[in-house]
């Protein structure tokens, strides 16, 4: 089954570029706004020979990683003592459903005002926006802790510490890593637009710079990169995910059932 | 009596404080970066007129509005296309996942190539970036739709709309509403995003004007504005969704009670 599901994604795959080859050369859209997929290949090849280009997939890895580990620090430990103070999570609730739909972008003049095009600007983007997917999640775990096997954890003597430890911590985990999936991908969303809008060095700001040269296939073949890049840390980040899980039933559920 | 009064206390306080802290922090401040908050406010209401509510703020909610419809639509009508049957989702699943994966913000530029830097690029840049999460959970929701429900329908010769709107959909949209949501924060993303780019109007624009000319207590206000109205439509999104799936919150608190 499992194979017959990936000839199939396969062929989808295939047609796709086979579209993306015939649509420009038969004149249905102009070549010089939709370059067949062979020019955006090759436009790729190019780019990835440049030393330039891998420098620039650096600086975005480094503003992605560094940001991402902020927001997951911060979110987990803040969510961790909101919740488990009850008179903290009366006061926060609020002030976290005010701040959280704040949109990061909204942030982007400040920080360039601030940061101008460095490496903080993209981080305060980042980390404001991947924070608050950790912490919401962090609270919905703690929230959700059986409160028998809390009392139970109590009735034995378990001290505060080491009902976190091994209480707290395994039913808020699945919901953890929820939330660190989540922000992994808005974290590169942010990492990328801040480079695109600020100028901050990365794959986005040659982004900006292919669209003023109209470079236009050098342009396909950076979004194809940028495209690839969420794919990995999509991926990367379920598999993470799923061994930090194995124990858990959701996972184990997959095979034993 | 007291009881709603004392939520109501915890729910106001510790914006009190936070508003009080950044009073006092910012009174005194000469960096022209921080303004005092009292510079700020007072600047409110003289950049925030009737007017720039109209020409900037309405045309930003209306472009927003526009490309999120479309998304939804188009999402719920391809997904549940996808979702419903095997094979086709199969073939298509490699390639909507590596179109979500492409991150929003960088459609500006090319589909600035096609569509100019009109109303028109701004409304298809929303809804080419909020489709994709309506999309995937409603191939998730319809996937997941009983498929003893699926059988029964069949035997009571449920058709059709019917059986589109009164099972697929319905069992879904618990999904449905989830995508929804994120797609809500992505369109105000790249609404900004696109405004920032080339607009002649739009929140985005201001906010971009104010920050290029200096005027940093413009641009705070402006920070604010975004900061409500991301609020707002939050707020409004939360409505909808207990209303619509208000059977749905029912069931789940009633199997909670039981268990």
């Amino acid at each position: 089954m499992r194979g017959v599901n990936a000839a199939l994604g396969a062929a989808g795959l295939a047609a796709f570029l086979a579209l993306g080859e015939a649509v420009p050369r038969l004149s249905l859209v102009k070549e010089a706004y939709f370059p067949p997929s062979s020019r955006v290949a090759s436009a790729l090849a190019h780019e990835v020979s440049d030393g330039a280009f891998w420098s620039a997939l650096g600086d975005t890895l480094v503003g992605w990683a560094i940001g991402l580990a902020i927001a997951v620090g911060a979110g987990v430990a803040a969510g961790v003592l909101i919740a488990i103070v009850p008179f903290l999570r009366e006061t926060t609730a609020s002030t976290i459903e005010f701040l959280r739909p704040i949109p990061s972008v909204a942030l982007i003049p400040l920080a360039v005002l601030l940061y101008g095009t460095q490496l903080r600007s993209v981080l305060l983007l980042v980390v404001y926006a991947s924070f608050w997917q950790v912490l919401i999640q962090t609270l919905y775990g703690v929230q959700d802790v059986d409160p028998v096997a809390e009392e139970t954890a109590r009735s034995y003597g378990l001290g505060t510490w080491a009902r976190v430890r091994h209480v707290l911590w395994p039913t808020a985990l699945p919901y953890v890593m929820t939330g660190v999936r989540l922000a992994a991908a808005v974290a590169l969303i942010l990492a990328i637009t801040a480079e695109l809008a600020i100028g901050a060095p990365g794959l986005g700001q040659r982004i900006a710079v292919a669209q003023a040269s109209q470079a236009v296939p050098e342009l396909y073949a950076l979004i194809v990169v940028a495209g690839l890049l969420g794919l990995v840390v999509n991926v990367g980040a379920r598999t993470v995910e799923r061994r930090a899980l194995a124990w858990h039933q959701s996972v184990r559920g997959e095979v034993a059932v | 009596m007291r009881r709603p009064l004392l939520r109501l206390a915890f729910a106001v306080a510790l914006p009190v404080v936070l508003v009080a802290v950044w009073w006092a922090a910012s009174e005194g401040s000469s960096d022209p970066f921080w303004p005092p908050l009292r510079t700020i406010l007072k600047t409110f209401p003289d950049v925030w007129t009737a007017d720039r509510l109209r020409a900037d703020v309405l045309p930003s909610v209306l472009r927003l509005a526009a490309g999120y419809a479309i998304a939804a639509v188009v999402g719920v009508a391809l997904g549940t296309f996808v979702g419903s049957y095997r094979r086709v989702r199969a073939v298509c699943e490699p390639v909507l996942e590596f179109l979500r994966a492409i991150p929003p913000p960088v459609l500006v530029p090319v589909i600035m190539l096609f569509a100019g830097i009109g109303d028109m690029m701004k409304i298809v840049v929303i809804a080419s970036g909020c489709v994709w999460p309506v999309l995937l959970n409603t191939v998730e929701g319809v996937r997941a739709v009983d498929p003893v429900m699926l059988e029964t329908a069949r035997s009571y010769g449920i058709t059709g709309v019917g059986r589109l709107r009164d099972l697929v959909l319905r069992s879904a949209s618990p999904q449905i509403f989830a995508g929804l949501r994120q797609a809500l924060s992505i369109g105000i993303i790249l609404m900004v995003i696109s405004e920032m780019f080339a607009a002649s109007d739009g929140i985005g624009f201001t906010i971009v004007q104010f920050q290029r000319g200096f005027a940093v207590p413009d641009m705070w206000t402006g920070i604010l504005v975004l900061g409500l109205l991301g609020f707002l439509l939050s707020v409004l999104f939360q409505l909808v969704e207990r209303r619509v799936l208000a059977w749905y919150h029912g069931l789940r608190a009633a199997t909670r009670r039981s268990s």
